[in-house]
């Protein structure tokens, strides 16, 4: 089994040509295996670092006394040299309520993003999907089968369990083994691939 | 102007590294944004400048240079806006738009598919 490797280099170049970074942000609760996913499919042992989010009191419409309140989200990453020069960065974010504003401020203009689900935890993934459907960013949803998925849910009843529409793909992987890992990006950059076409042959 | 590294954990520190400047102008750096030097450090250059000149001698995306240097995005975005604006640092910006229903060029994807199916 090509399983994901332990010694990875944390800090190697990028080629002196590198001029196009691009991101993927994988996306789900807590414990669902984004880190694991970002391990095994990336080129340098994944990093952490945090931003300090400042936030406008919601529901508070009178300006003065709007509130401000400042929020420091950790996230990790990894990274993929795929060729000379561009560069694909893997961001794994919380998919929980209270993290959400960090989509419009970090994960801007990302190529799309992967929804990691745990079929114990389905509602974990619930709220992602809600919301990656409101901000129209593509996605596919990638049920984790690690041990212990005995009892699983089929694909079919999952889509059901989480409303999810026919368009999106719906797959099944293995976060810890590097061909699954990079199976799941293909999906999503093949999904990709056919909105971008289904959009260029639209006059 | 401080020549020691970084206490993560007193957020007044952070504001010493930037000058007592808390916000950057976000839309000259994204996460992905390649930075590349362009000279070497200067004596008598803030710490944090020198470490980021050291890093960016091949390309690094700001989140590595953030990760690296143990401080938050927005910290390393101002510091780099100092070394863009006195010419010190190229920044090669993502191709992808800045809205999240951008999506690329056909074209682009099929770059990146061809490199992740050769990984």
């Amino acid at each position: 089994m090509d399983s994901a490797i332990s010694e990875l280099p944390s800090r190697t170049p990028l080629a002196a040509s590198a001029d196009t970074g691009l991101k993927i942000v994988i996306v789900g609760g807590f414990g669902v295996g984004k880190t694991t996913l970002v391990k095994s499919v990336s080129e340098i042992r994944p990093l952490n670092t945090e931003e300090v989010m400042t936030q406008a009191g919601i529901g508070v419409d009178e300006p003065a006394g709007l509130t401000k309140t400042t929020t420091t989200v950790a996230f990790d990453f990894g990274r993929i040299s795929l060729n000379d020069r561009m560069v694909l960065y893997l961001f794994g974010a919380p998919g929980q309520e209270r993290f959400w504003f960090l989509w419009d401020g970090l994960f801007s203009g990302t190529l799309g993003a992967v929804v990691l689900v745990d079929t114990r935890r389905m509602s974990d993934s619930w709220y992602a999907v809600d919301r990656l459907e409101h901000h129209r960013t593509p996605f596919v949803v990638a049920v984790n089968r690690f041990d212990g998925d005995h009892a699983s849910f089929s694909l079919e009843e999952i889509r059901q369990a989480l409303a999810l529409p026919d368009h999106v793909p719906l797959i099944e992987c293995d976060a810890r083994v590097r061909s699954s890992g990079k199976q799941v990006l293909i999906s999503l950059v093949d999904h990709l691939r056919e909105l971008a076409r289904a959009r260029e042959m639209t006059p | 102007m401080t020549r020691r590294p970084v206490d993560l954990g007193d957020p007044d520190r952070l504001y010493t590294v930037t000058g007592g400047r808390s916000r950057a102008d976000d839309e000259k750096f994204d996460l992905v944004t390649l930075v590349v030097s362009e000279c070497r450090p200067s004596p008598g250059m803030q710490s944090e400048h020198v470490r980021i000149l050291e890093l960016c001698e091949r390309p690094i995306a700001v989140v590595e240079i953030s990760a690296e240097l143990r401080l938050p995005v927005t910290v390393v975005r101002i510091l780099l806006g100092d070394l863009l604006s006195t010419g010190r640092i190229t920044a090669r910006h993502p191709r992808a738009g800045r809205s999240l229903v951008d999506l690329p060029d056909s074209s682009l994807l099929e770059e990146v598919l061809l490199g992740l199916r050769n990984l």
